[in-house]
């Protein structure tokens, strides 16, 4: 096949592929529409049925009507990104990591751990340290249960879930214990200045931007043209056969489960480094539960789940524009990311609403949703 | 009935010009089909000719593009299997519809309960009416026992009963023999041969040419979703059948000349191996192999030949005993290691161990290989080789596919096989292990198949052949050991070896004694 002729089938497969997302999200905002002509008599206390117009238009203008804005989104994306790689890695070994908050709390919690050790260090010291033990503590919180997983048998699906209030109760322990910084009033850490990142775009465009930009063709060459990738993916659809074919599932699913972990991290030491500035107990956003609607609405296939993230980036960047211009509480970006979510889930009901024919054969990456809620496990 | 029934009589059930496209097929092209009381129709036709479009849309699972169905005359309309049960067509199904935990009655009453009242299953009188309806075929029919605990056969006896009880007038049987033992196959045809006395109408679906022309009153040879030709099994045979299937001639059996078995290639000495359950059900098995030379294995599914073929080929481990392969000791080899020794294998759940379905068939082709040159340069993988090998794989093997991308669940049976095929006996093989490769195929690809695996062994590979095909190990071994309850039990030479000396070994383990002697009767 030629390198053309190669791009052509890619772009016809990925258009395949993503049908289903666009319409599902183009549902969902119908829906939110729906929802917010339902509540306008509560903001303009009468009906206002070009409110969700508004309320769109808005929300645009925020994500993308100025630099500012763009980067603000790009900046959203970023966690998103790099999460939504550590749940999508984990569907195609046919893996459910719902750990991938808790992950990326402890890569947040193991960052900010190093750049306080080092928080006189020169930064081209300190901020490399600080992310390598934000990417080895994430690891950890995914190691353990691929492993518990892959020789035991316990579900991951269970095991992240419990080690997820794990890492938020060690985070609380650590930021009012050994880790609380001198002279706050509540609980949370010094400034982390060694190690925070640099900003290189705009107000707060900082260097997590390009990790996570990197990461994304890493991840695709890793999966698609790299032997191990063939691995997990093989593992992934049909553990069986993956056997069969002299490959050790067992030690896949460890592997892939502490990549995920990695990835989470990361995600966790670079919105800290970047971001927040220092550690607090109430540092759990919702990033690592976020991420598993981005990968699913990028199919499991980095390429998605980097526009997933973009389009969950710009949501968020949008809200506050949304809130000012059409009085909308920021909530309603949440409300309309759970719609996204239970419309994608509910993949039937769009194929039907839209009359879209299956398109040949079933993701069955994505199986490793359903197969979570007792279906054939993979050990 | 009158002694007349053959022609005279009109059809109880006619099917007119049926015409059912599929995107891009025409399933059936213009099919008529006649069905009269107290005859057995069979359908003949290779996998994919539209034998099971015809009696999907028989039993309501398909809508008819074009034509109609005739029941005595009157044109009638069936939409669902609801409509067909209604009308007295029901179907027995290749894998059968029933739940295994649910007992005999329960599945047989299951969507047609006969109710107490309003809310409570009448149970009492159902169970009475199946036993009773049981003792007339002379079956001792416990009603309350799970249907999982029963074997094979009388599964299948449930399924007809339950037919019959929902007073069927046509009864479908599709590949009703796929899953029997000679044996049982027998059995099943004293029962089918009963019905038609009775004035059922039987539709037997099937492969099989010397079943059909054993039972049918009437064969209709489908092919590419045509009626190519409609025989009385008086006036035709095996060669006739099978061309008129395949549209070619077609060798039944393999011209397979002298073995020249060399050396040992495969040793298995006093292996005992577990089930996934941890029952030992391989018990102190020994033979071997050698180079040039088919070892077949002939035994009713479920006497240990999975676990034995698994401890063979690495995917289970023997805890007693040793396997040698060409002197080496590889008891405790993983699949990949005997892979890399030469070992090929086709498995025999060929879409559970054999295929990623979702995959192209280029990554399936290279599924053991898939790691090092000229495959892949380190850890990337080179596209373009695994391309071009498929693509030349794909030739020689003649697998019938659009093109090397396309995932391998597009394929047929008969195809996803020969793909298996393709990747296990390329290279330097001195073992292969073939576990029912061709279970489920069509003629055409069995063909194929058993070609191969002899050009093979007259290329020096051993060939260990396990299936519960009788006939596949009869034809192609040119030694045949026989499984019984987790032994082999003998070994006999291949070309000397009778159906029914074989037959007899894999149901009783040649224990002299009154049953034996009773079977032989039987099988004479």
């Amino acid at each position: 096949m030629t390198a053309g002729a190669r791009v052509v089938a890619a772009l016809q497969r990925g258009r395949a592929v993503a049908l289903v997302p666009a319409l599902s999200i183009a549902l969902a905002l119908v829906i939110g529409a729906v929802i917010m002509i339902l509540s306008s008599p509560l903001v303009s206390g009468e009906f206002d049925p070009t409110l969700p117009v508004t309320a769109y238009l808005a929300m645009l203008s925020g994500a993308f009507g100025s630099f500012d804005g763009v980067v603000r989104t790009l900046v959203n994306a970023t966690p998103l990104v790099l999460a939504g790689l550590a749940v999508g890695i984990g569907f195609k070994a046919g893996l459910f990591n719902i750990g991938a908050q808790g992950q990326f709390l402890i890569g947040a919690l193991t960052a900010a751990a190093a750049a306080l050790a080092l928080n006189d260090a020169s930064p081209f010291v300190a901020i490399p340290v600080a992310l390598l033990a934000g990417m080895l503590g994430g690891l950890l919180w995914g190691f353990v249960p691929g492993a518990l997983k892959a020789y035991t048998g316990a579900h991951e699906v269970v095991v992240t879930i419990m080690m997820n209030y794990v890492a938020l109760a060690v985070l609380s322990w650590a930021v009012s214990g050994p880790l609380r910084g001198q002279n706050v009033t509540f609980a949370r850490t010094d400034d982390l200045v060694g190690a925070s990142l640099p900003i290189f775009l705009g107000r707060d465009g900082h260097i997590g931007l390009l990790i996570a930009a990197v990461s994304v063709p890493l991840a695709s060459w890793l999966l698609y043209r790299s032997t191990i990738g063939f691995e997990i993916r093989t593992t992934g659809a049909n553990p069986d056969a993956a056997r069969y074919a002299g490959m050790h599932p067992r030690k896949l699913i460890v592997f892939t489960m502490s990549l995920c972990g990695l990835l989470a991290g990361l995600a966790g030491a670079s919105q800290l480094l970047g971001e927040v500035g220092y550690m607090t107990a109430s540092f759990s956003t919702t990033v690592g539960f976020d991420a598993i609607a981005v990968a699913l609405l990028g199919r499991a296939h980095p390429v998605g789940i980097l526009f997933g993230a973009l389009l969950f980036g710009a949501m968020q960047a949008g809200s506050g524009n949304m809130q000012i211009l059409a009085g909308l509480p920021v909530q309603m970006v949440g409300v309309l990311q759970a719609t996204i979510l239970l419309v994608l889930t509910a993949e039937v009901v769009v194929r039907r609403l839209f009359r879209v024919q299956a398109s040949g054969p079933e993701l069955v990456e994505l199986a490793s949703v359903s197969r979570s809620y007792g279906g054939k496990g993979t050990g | 009935m009158t002694p007349e029934v053959h022609n005279p009589a009109p059809a109880l059930l006619e099917m007119r010009g049926i015409t059912k496209r599929y995107p891009g097929v025409v399933a059936n092209d213009a099919i008529s089909l006649e069905i009269r009381a107290g005859e057995i129709h069979a359908l003949l036709g290779e996998n994919g000719a539209g034998k099971t479009t015809l009696m999907n849309v028989l039993y309501g699972l398909a809508a008819p593009d074009e034509g109609e169905i005739l029941m005595e005359g009157q044109a009638i309309k069936i939409a669902s299997p609801h409509d067909a049960i209604e009308r007295g067509i029901s179907m027995v199904h290749q894998h059968f519809m029933l739940v295994p935990v649910l007992s005999v009655a329960d599945n047989i009453l299951l969507g047609d309960e006969p109710m107490k009242n309003l809310v409570f299953v009448d149970r009492s009188v159902a169970s009475a009416r199946i036993r009773e309806l049981g003792a007339s075929f002379g079956w001792e029919i416990d009603p309350e026992r799970p249907v999982g605990q029963l074997s094979v056969g009388w599964q299948q006896r449930v399924e007809i009963l339950k037919a019959i009880y929902r007073n069927a007038k046509v009864l479908v049987l599709d590949e009703p023999t796929a899953v029997l033992t000679p044996q049982e196959t027998r059995e099943i045809f004293g029962v089918l041969r009963r019905l038609k006395a009775e004035g059922y109408a039987i539709v037997f679906i099937s492969h099989k040419l010397y079943e059909v022309l054993e039972i049918a009153d009437t064969i209709t040879v489908i092919r590419r979703g045509k009626v190519v030709g409609s025989r009385e099994p008086a006036a035709t045979n095996e060669d006739d059948l099978a061309e008129l299937m395949v549209g070619r001639e077609v060798q039944l059996t393999v011209d397979r000349g002298e073995s020249h078995p060399a050396g040992r290639m495969l040793e298995v000495e006093g292996i005992s191996v577990n089930d996934d359950r941890g029952r030992e059900v391989v018990h102190d098995v020994s033979f071997e192999v050698h180079a040039g030379e088919i070892f077949g294995i002939a035994g009713v599914a479920g006497n240990g030949q999975d676990e034995l073929v698994g401890a063979v080929t690495g995917l289970r481990r023997a805890h007693r005993g040793t396997i040698r392969l060409g002197g080496d000791d590889v008891t405790r080899a993983d699949p990949r290691r005997l892979h890399k020794m030469g070992v090929g294998f086709v498995p025999g759940d060929r879409q559970r161990f054999g295929l990623v379905l979702s995959f192209p068939l280029a990554d399936n082709l290279v599924l053991n290989d898939y790691y090092h040159a000229p495959y892949a340069r380190g850890l990337v993988r080179d596209d373009d080789a695994i391309l071009r090998a498929a693509e030349a794989s794909i030739a020689k093997y003649d697998v019938r596919t659009p093109s090397a991308t396309v995932p391998s669940q597009t394929l047929s049976g008969g195809n996803q096989q020969k793909l298996i095929v393709a990747r296990e006996f390329e290279g330097d093989v001195r073992l292969l292990v073939l576990d029912q490769p061709t279970r489920g195929l069509d003629v055409g690809s069995i063909e194929f198949i058993h070609r191969q695996a002899v050009a093979r062994r007259d290329t020096g590979v051993a060939i260990l052949l396990i299936s519960a095909e009788l006939d596949e190990v009869l034809e192609l071994s040119d030694r045949i050991g026989v499984m019984y309850r987790g032994r082999i039990v003998e070994v006999l030479d291949g070309r000397s070896a009778s159906r029914e000396e074989v037959g007899l070994l894999m149901a009783t383990g040649g224990r002299t004694s009154g049953i034996q002697e009773q079977i032989v009767e039987t099988a004479s």
